[in-house]
C-alpha cells in the first residue's frame, strides 16, 4: 500500500527524487572523504611539521566542506518541497474524492475516520516522506561508503567493524522491541485518564448529585498509577539505551586506538589512517543506529498509507449518469413510484412499495418511528442514497439520469442535525444562493422565526457562528438551518425531523410562516412530533419501511390504527376520539 | 464534541509556537518545591549528572595521552638506537630540521624504542573506564530522574484531580470545558515531558559546555580563545535561522489548525455541502489553504534542515583553524599531538549543546506556561468550608430521624452575579410527596433552583431546610445523599451498564440493578444487547440511543432510591414509542417521593401542588395551576403558547 500510494504521488516528482538521491550521494561521498583529508593533515602535515601543507589541505577540507553544505542544504530544500507538495497532493486528493462519496459512503467509513484519514494520516506519509528523502537515504550510502573507506584505512582492523556493527544495530532493534510497545500502551493510558478527567468535568453535576466523589477518585488513581508505572518503565529503558549507545561508540573507539596501536608500531599502519578509521567507524555506528530507527516510523506509515488508499479507491456509490437528462422546466414535481431500498446483504428491507407524490403548493409530511425508514426516505429524493428499488422522479425525470449538481440546484434541504459552518449568520445563509440580498436574508430570518435572536446577537447579520454552531443554541441553530434553506428559494423544500428543538408555540408560529412562503414549491415535512404535521395537507404514515396509511389528519385518525397509536401517545387519550 | 481542532489534531512534524510565561522564575521555583520529598534523589542525580559530564570530558584527554604514547613511539622508531634524546635533538638540529627538533625534545622519547604498549595498554584501559562510568552515571541520573518526575506528575494529576472534587459548581459553569479538559490533559502532558527531557537535557547540555571550556583553556589557552571565536558564529548561525524557522514553524502550525478545521467541518457537513452546490467553492477553499500550507510547511522543514549543514561547516572551520594553529605548535614542540586530537575532539563536542540549547529554552518556556496555568488552576477559590462537626452531629441526627423529604425554602434570596438579582426573598414549603413544577420558555434559566436545591451554589440569604434542618448545619453530602436527577443531559460514564446503573448505589445486587432496570423499562433492552449489563457504555456513548440512555439514567435514580427528586421532562431525539417508556418511568419514579419536576407535559402542571414559574432567570409567579391561570399573568401567557398548542387536540 505504501509503496503504491509513494510510487502514484512522488511520479510528478521523479526528477526531483532522482536530483535528491544523486545529491544525497553526493554529499555523502564528501563526508567519508573529509576523514580521509584530517587524517592527511595529521600524517603530513602535523608529523612533518608541514605548515603549508596543513594550510593548504585545511582549505581544501573547508571548501568541500562549503560544498557539501551547499549540497545538503539544495538536497533538502528539493526534500522538503517534494515532501510537503507529495503531501498536499494527497491531501488534495483524499478531500476531492470525499466530497464525491454518497452518504452512505461516508457511512461505511465515519466521518470521524475520513477527517482523521485527511489530516493526521497524510501528515504521517509527509513526515515519512521527509524522513525517506534525507536520512533513509543517506544511512545506507553512508554505511556502505564508510565501510568500504575505512577497509582501505586499516584492512586489518575491519574485524572490529563486523563486531560493533551488529552489536549497535542489535541493542537498538532490542531497545525498539522493547519500548515502541509499552510507548503505545502508554498512548492508551494518557487517553484513559483524559477520559476519565473528561467524564469528571461534564458530569460532575452527576457525580456530586450521587455523592461519587470518591470512588472516582479511585477510578482517576488506578488509570493515574498505572500510567505513573509504564511511563516510568519506558523512561527507564530510555535511561538505560542512551548511556548505552554511547558506550558503543566510545568502546569501538577505545579498541580502534588499541588494535590500530599495535598495528602503528609494527610500522603496519600510519597514525594518521588510525584517526580516519576512527572516523569512520563512528560514522558508521551512527548511520547503522539512524537506519534501525527508521524502523519504528516504517510500521505506522505503512498503516496511514492503507488507510488513505481505502478513501481513494473507494467508488462513490451515487455519480452522475454519463448523458445527464435535464426536465423541461423545474417546478419541484417529485413522484416516488414504487419505491424499495435494502442494504446489500441485509434481510429486511428498509423501504418498499413506497408510492407517492409531492405537489407544489402542498405540504407532504412522513412520520413513523424510529427505523420506520423516514429519513432513508427523505434522502432518496437528493440521492444521498441510491433506490434499490423503483424510482424516484423529480420534475419527470429519473433523479438516477440528472446531473447531480443540476439535481440539487432545485433543492433546499434542512437535515435532522442542524450543523453551521464557522463563519458569520450571513455567510451560512448565503451557504446555497451566494447572491441573496441582506433584505433576502432577513426576510428567510423572520419565516424562520430566527430575526429575533439575530436582531440580538452582536453584528446581527455580521455575529460570528463557530464551527458546528454551537454558540448558539440547539433551537436557533435549527432555525438558522431552515433559513438558510429559505435564503436558497427553491422548488422543493425538505425537512428532516428539523422542529424537535423548538417549543410548541414557536413551531406553530414557524409552520403558519413557512405555509405562506413556500406557495409556489413543494413541501416534504419528516416528522415524530403530531402537532408538527397534523395541519398538513397530505401525511404517509411509515411503518417498519412499508405504508400504513395515508390521507389529511381526520382521515388518518379514522382509517389508519398505526396513526391513531401515535396521535393518542403524543396528544392524549382524547385526541383520537 | 466538535470543537477548536488545536488540541487534538497536531501537526506532526513541527513544534506549536512557544508560549512565554508571565513568571517564569516564579513557577520554575514553585515546581522545584514540589520535588522537595525527592531532594535527596533529587541531588544524587545532580550530583551523578556532574560525574559523568566531567568524565566523558576526561575521556578525549586520555586518549589523547593514548596517541601520545603512540606518536612517540612512531617518532622514537625513526631515531637511531642507542642514543639519548638530547643526542638524537642535536643531530636533527645539524641536519636542519630545526622544527622537528624542537618538537622532538618536547617529547618524552627514547630514541629507538617502539611503542611502548604497556603504557599503552594502561592509557587504553583508563579511557575504557572513564567512559564505562560516564555511562552508568548517566544511567544513573536518568534513572533516578525519571522515578523523581514521574512521582512529582503522578502527584500532580491527582492533585488536580482532587481540585476538580473541590471546586464550586460555579467555576464549571463559567468556564468553557474545553479549556479545562485542555489544561488538565494538554498542560501535564506537556509538563512532564519539560521535566523528563528538558530539564536534564539543559543541565547536561550547560555542564558539558563548562567542562569542555575547562579543558579547551587547561590544554591550551590560545587555541581556546582562538575556537571561540567560532562560537558567536555558531550563535549567529543557529539564531537567524532558528528564528525564522520558528516563524515559519508558527505559520505552518496556524494553517494546519485552519486546515484541519475546514476538512473537519466539510466532512461534518458533507451532506449540506453537496446538497448546497458548494463542492466547488469549498474545494477552491481548500485548495487555497493547502498551498499556503504547502509553502509554509516547506519552509519550515527546509529551514530546520538547514541547521544541521550550516553547523557542520562552523564546525569544520573550527577543525581547520585548530589543525593549522595545533600543527605549527606541535612542530613548534609547545604542544603535543595528542593534545590537539583532544582538542579537536572537545571542539566537537562543544558546538552539539550550544544548537541544542536554545530549543531546551524554548521547551522549557512553554513547559512553565504549562506549569503556571496548571498552578493557576490549583490555586482556584475552592467551595466555602463545611460546618463544623459538632453542630453537624447535632443536626444529622435530627435528620435522620425525619428523613421523609419536606423542604422548606424561607426568604431565599441568590443571584450568580452580584450586579444581577436572580432569586429574591422566595419562600416555598413542599410537603413530603408533594410535586413541585417548574415551568418557563427555553432558556429562562430554570435549573437555577436546581442548583440551589442540590446546593451546587450556596444561597447568599434567607435558609433551606430539610426536613426541618437547615443547609447549613449540614455537609453537602448530607444534602445531595437526599436527591436523585434525572437530568435531560444524559450522562453515563465510561464503564459497563451494571456500573452505571448502581452508580448512586455502589454495591447493589445484580437482582436489585435488573429491578431498577425492569422499573426503568429498559431490562430488556439491556437482556437484548451481546453481552447484557455487563455491555461497555464508550466514551460518547455512541452505542445507545438517546432515549435507552434516558432511560438508563432513570433506572439509576431508582436504584439510588432518593426521598426527594429532580427531573427534567424534556425528551429530545426520542422515538415516539420511547418516549411513552419514558414517560411511564418518570410517573413510577416519582410514585411517593418529593418531586421538582422541570415540566414540559400538560399533565404534570395540572397536578403539581406547586407551579413555579420562571422567566429570565427569576422567580416570576408561584401557585397551583387554576389559580396562576385566573391572574392572567406571564403563566397565562405562557401556558397557552406552550402547552395549550398540544392540548388544542384534548
Amino acid at each position: 500500500m505504501l509503496t503504491r500510494l509513494l510510487r502514484d504521488y512522488l511520479r510528478p516528482y521523479r526528477w526531483q527524487v532522482a536530483l535528491i538521491v544523486t545529491l544525497m550521494a553526493g554529499q555523502t561521498v564528501g563526508n567519508l572523504y573529509l576523514p580521509n583529508l584530517s587524517a592527511d593533515i595529521i600524517n603530513r602535515g602535523v608529523i612533518e611539521g608541514n605548515l603549508h601543507y596543513i594550510v593548504r589541505t585545511g582549505a581544501v577540507m573547508l571548501g568541500i566542506t562549503l560544498l557539501v553544505g551547499t549540497v545538503a542544504i539544495v538536497a533538502v530544500y528539493l526534500a522538503s518541497k517534494t515532501s510537503m507538495g507529495s503531501g498536499a497532493d494527497i491531501r488534495a486528493a483524499v478531500f476531492r474524492r470525499v466530497l464525491q462519496l454518497s452518504s452512505r459512503d461516508m457511512d461505511r467509513f465515519g466521518t470521524p475516520s475520513l477527517i482523521t484519514r485527511n489530516t493526521n494520516d497524510v501528515q504521517q506519509i509527509q513526515l515519512f516522506v521527509q524522513m525517506a528523502l534525507t536520512l533513509m537515504v543517506m544511512a545506507p550510502i553512508m554505511s556502505v561508503g564508510g565501510v568500504i573507506l575505512a577497509i582501505r584505512e586499516g584492512a586489518a582492523l575491519s574485524p572490529l567493524l563486523a563486531v560493533a556493527v551488529p552489536v549497535m544495530a542489535a541493542f537498538i532493534a532490542v531497545v525498539i522491541v522493547a519500548v515502541v510497545p509499552r510507548f503505545r500502551s502508554m498512548q492508551v493510558k494518557i487517553d484513559r485518564i483524559n477520559l476519565v478527567l473528561r467524564e469528571q468535568i461534564t458530569g460532575v453535576r452527576v457525580i456530586r448529585a450521587f455523592l461519587r466523589n470518591g470512588p472516582e477518585a479511585e477510578r482517576f488513581d488506578d488509570a493515574n498509577l498505572d500510567l505513573t508505572r509504564t511511563a516510568l518503565y519506558v523512561n527507564r529503558v530510555f535511561a538505560l539505551a542512551i548511556p548505552t549507545v554511547m558506550a558503543i561508540l566510545n568502546l569501538s573507539s577505545v579498541a580502534v586506538l588499541w588494535f590500530g596501536g599495535r598495528l602503528v608500531s609494527e610500522s603496519s599502519m600510519p597514525i594518521g589512517n588510525l584517526t580516519a578509521f576512527l572516523s569512520y567507524i563512528l560514522q558508521i555506528l551512527m548511520s547503522v543506529m539512524l537506519a534501525v530507527m527508521m524502523a519504528i516510523l516504517l510500521p505506522r506509515a505503512m498503516a496511514s498509507a492503507e488507510r488513505i488508499e481505502e478513501v481513494l479507491d473507494a467508488a462513490p456509490s451515487v455519480a452522475d449518469p454519463p448523458a445527464p437528462r435535464r426536465p423541461s422546466r423545474e417546478e419541484g414535481v417529485v413522484e416516488l413510484d414504487d419505491v424499495g431500498f435494502r442494504y446489500p446483504g441485509s434481510e429486511m428491507p428498509v423501504l418498499e412499495h413506497v408510492s407517492f407524490s409531492l405537489h407544489p403548493g402542498e405540504t407532504t409530511a412522513v412520520i413513523g418511528g424510529t427505523g420506520s425508514g423516514k429519513t432513508t426516505l427523505l434522502n432518496l429524493i437528493p440521492r444521498l442514497f441510491d433506490v434499490t428499488e423503483g424510482r424516484v422522479l423529480v420534475d419527470g425525470v429519473d433523479v438516477r439520469e440528472r446531473e447531480l449538481e443540476e439535481l440539487w440546484r432545485s433543492i433546499g434541504l434542512v437535515p435532522q442535525a442542524a450543523y453551521l459552518f464557522s463563519g458569520t449568520v450571513a455567510s451560512n445563509l448565503r451557504l446555497g444562493n451566494p447572491d441573496a440580498s441582506e433584505a433576502e436574508l432577513w426576510h428567510a430570518l423572520e419565516v424562520a422565526q430566527a430575526s429575533d435572536f439575530v436582531a440580538a446577537m452582536p453584528g446581527g447579520l455580521d455575529a460570528r457562528i463557530d464551527q458546528g454552531g454551537t454558540n448558539v443554541s440547539g433551537g436557533q441553530r435549527q432555525r438558522l438551518s431552515i433559513a438558510r434553506a429559505l435564503a436558497r428559494r427553491p422548488a422543493l423544500y425538505l425537512f428532516d425531523d428539523c422542529f424537535s428543538a423548538l417549543d410548541a408555540a414557536t413551531d406553530a408560529r414557524l409552520r403558519a410562516a413557512l405555509q405562506a412562503e413556500t406557495r409556489r414549491s413543494s413541501m416534504l415535512i419528516v416528522a415524530q412530533r403530531v402537532s408538527t404535521i397534523m395541519h398538513a395537507d397530505h401525511i404517509v404514515v411509515l411503518d417498519e419501511g412499508g405504508v400504513a396509511g395515508a390521507g389529511t389528519h381526520d382521515e388518518l385518525v379514522e382509517t389508519c390504527p398505526p396513526y391513531r397509536e401515535i396521535v393518542q401517545s403524543q396528544l392524549g387519550e382524547g385526541a383520537a376520539a | 464534541m466538535i470543537g477548536r481542532p488545536a488540541g487534538r489534531m497536531r501537526p506532526g512534524a513541527s513544534a506549536a509556537p512557544v508560549e512565554r510565561s508571565r513568571d517564569f522564575w516564579g513557577t520554575l521555583r514553585r515546581l522545584l518545591a514540589r520535588l522537595r520529598p525527592d531532594r535527596l534523589r533529587v541531588v544524587s542525580a545532580l550530583g551523578l549528572g556532574v560525574a559523568s559530564v566531567a568524565s566523558a570530558v576526561a575521556g578525549p584527554k586520555i586518549i589523547g595521552n593514548a596517541t601520545n604514547i603512540l606518536f612517540e613511539g612512531v617518532v622514537g622508531r625513526m631515531l637511531a638506537p642507542g642514543e639519548t634524546k638530547a643526542q638524537a635533538v642535536s643531530a636533527l638540529r645539524a641536519h636542519g630540521e630545526r622544527q622537528i627538533a624542537a618538537m622532538v625534545s618536547a617529547m618524552n622519547v627514547t630514541p629507538g624504542k617502539g611503542v611502548d604498549l604497556a603504557a599503552l595498554g594502561l592509557a587504553l584501559g583508563a579511557a575504557a573506564g572513564v567512559y564505562l562510568a560516564s555511562s552508568a552515571f548517566q544511567f544513573g541520573q536518568t534513572y533516578l530522574l525519571a522515578g523523581v518526575v514521574q512521582r512529582a506528575m503522578y502527584g500532580l494529576r491527582r492533585e488536580v484531580e482532587e481540585k476538580l472534587a473541590r471546586l464550586p459548581l460555579r467555576y464549571f459553569d463559567s468556564h468553557p470545558h474545553g479549556e479545562l479538559l485542555s489544561m488538565v490533559t494538554n498542560d501535564i502532558d506537556n509538563l512532564t515531558t519539560t521535566l523528563q527531557q528538558g530539564l536534564s537535557q539543559l543541565l547536561g547540555s550547560v555542564l558539558t559546555i563548562l567542562g569542555v571550556l575547562g579543558m579547551m583553556f587547561w590544554l591550551s589557552p590560545i587555541l581556546a580563545i582562538v575556537s571561540l571565536v567560532t562560537i558567536p558564529l555558531a550563535l549567529v548561525v543557529t539564531l537567524l535561522v532558528a528564528r525564522r524557522s520558528q516563524v515559519q514553524f508558527g505559520v505552518q502550525w496556524d494553517q494546519t489548525g485552519s486546515l484541519n478545521s475546514l476538512v473537519e467541518e466539510t466532512h461534518t457537513g458533507h451532506v449540506l455541502v453537496q446538497v448546497f452546490g458548494r463542492r466547488r467553492p469549498t474545494t477552491e477553499d481548500f485548495d487555497g489553504q493547502n498551498r499556503r500550507l504547502y509553502e509554509a510547511s516547506y519552509r519550515a522543514q527546509f529551514l530546520s534542515g538547514v541547521i544541521q549543514p550550516a553547523m557542520q561547516f562552523v564546525a569544520n572551520l573550527n577543525y581547520v583553524v585548530i589543525a593549522v594553529l595545533g600543527g605549527y605548535r606541535v612542530a613548534s614542540g609547545l604542544l603535543s599531538l595528542g593534545d590537539v586530537q583532544a582538542f579537536i575532539q572537545y571542539s566537537r563536542q562543544f558546538t552539539m549543546p550550544i544548537t541544542q540549547i536554545a530549543g531546551q529554552m524554548n521547551m522549557l518556556q512553554s513547559g512553565m506556561a504549562s506549569a503556571e496555568r496548571v498552578f493557576d488552576f490549583l490555586d482556584e477559590d475552592e467551595e466555602p468550608p463545611e460546618p463544623a462537626p459538632p453542630a453537624k452531629a447535632a443536626a444529622r441526627r435530627a435528620a435522620h430521624d425525619g428523613r421523609r423529604g419536606a423542604l422548606r425554602l424561607e426568604h431565599v434570596s441568590f443571584r450568580y452575579e452580584a450586579d444581577k438579582p436572580l432569586i429574591e426573598d422566595f419562600s416555598l414549603d413542599v410537603a413530603p410527596g408533594e410535586t413541585v413544577a417548574i415551568v418557563g420558555p427555553t432558556g429562562a434559566g430554570k435549573t437555577t433552583l436546581v442548583n440551589l436545591l442540590v446546593r451546587f451554589y450556596e444561597i447568599d440569604a434567607g435558609r433551606i431546610l430539610l426536613d426541618g434542618v437547615d443547609y447549613r448545619d449540614l455537609t453537602r453530602d448530607e444534602v445531595r445523599a437526599a436527591f436523585g436527577m434525572v437530568l435531560q443531559d444524559t450522562w453515563l460514564f465510561g464503564g459497563s451498564i451494571r456500573d452505571n446503573i448502581a452508580y448512586g448505589r455502589p454495591g447493589a445486587t445484580a437482582a436489585e440493578v435488573a429491578a431498577a432496570a425492569a422499573a426503568a423499562h429498559v431490562d430488556h433492552f439491556v437482556r437484548a444487547l451481546p453481552h447484557g449489563y455487563d455491555t461497555l457504555i464508550d466514551g460518547e456513548a455512541s452505542n445507545i440511543s438517546s432515549g435507552q440512555k434516558q432511560l438508563l439514567t432513570i433506572a439509576r435514580a431508582f436504584l439510588a432510591d432518593p426521598s426527594i427528586l429532580i427531573l427534567d421532562e424534556a425528551t429530545s431525539n426520542v422515538d415516539t414509542r420511547t418516549e411513552v417508556l419514558v414517560q411511564d418511568a418518570m410517573a413510577r419514579l416519582r410514585r411517593g417521593r418529593t418531586s421538582f419536576v422541570i415540566a414540559h407535559r400538560l399533565s404534570t402542571i395540572r397536578d403539581a401542588g406547586t407551579i413555579v414559574v420562571v422567566d429570565h432567570g427569576r422567580i416570576v409567579e408561584q401557585g397551583r395551576h387554576r389559580e396562576l391561570l385566573g391572574r392572567h399573568g406571564f403563566y397565562w401567557s405562557l401556558y397557552n403558547s406552550q402547552f395549550a398548542g398540544a392540548g388544542a387536540a384534548d
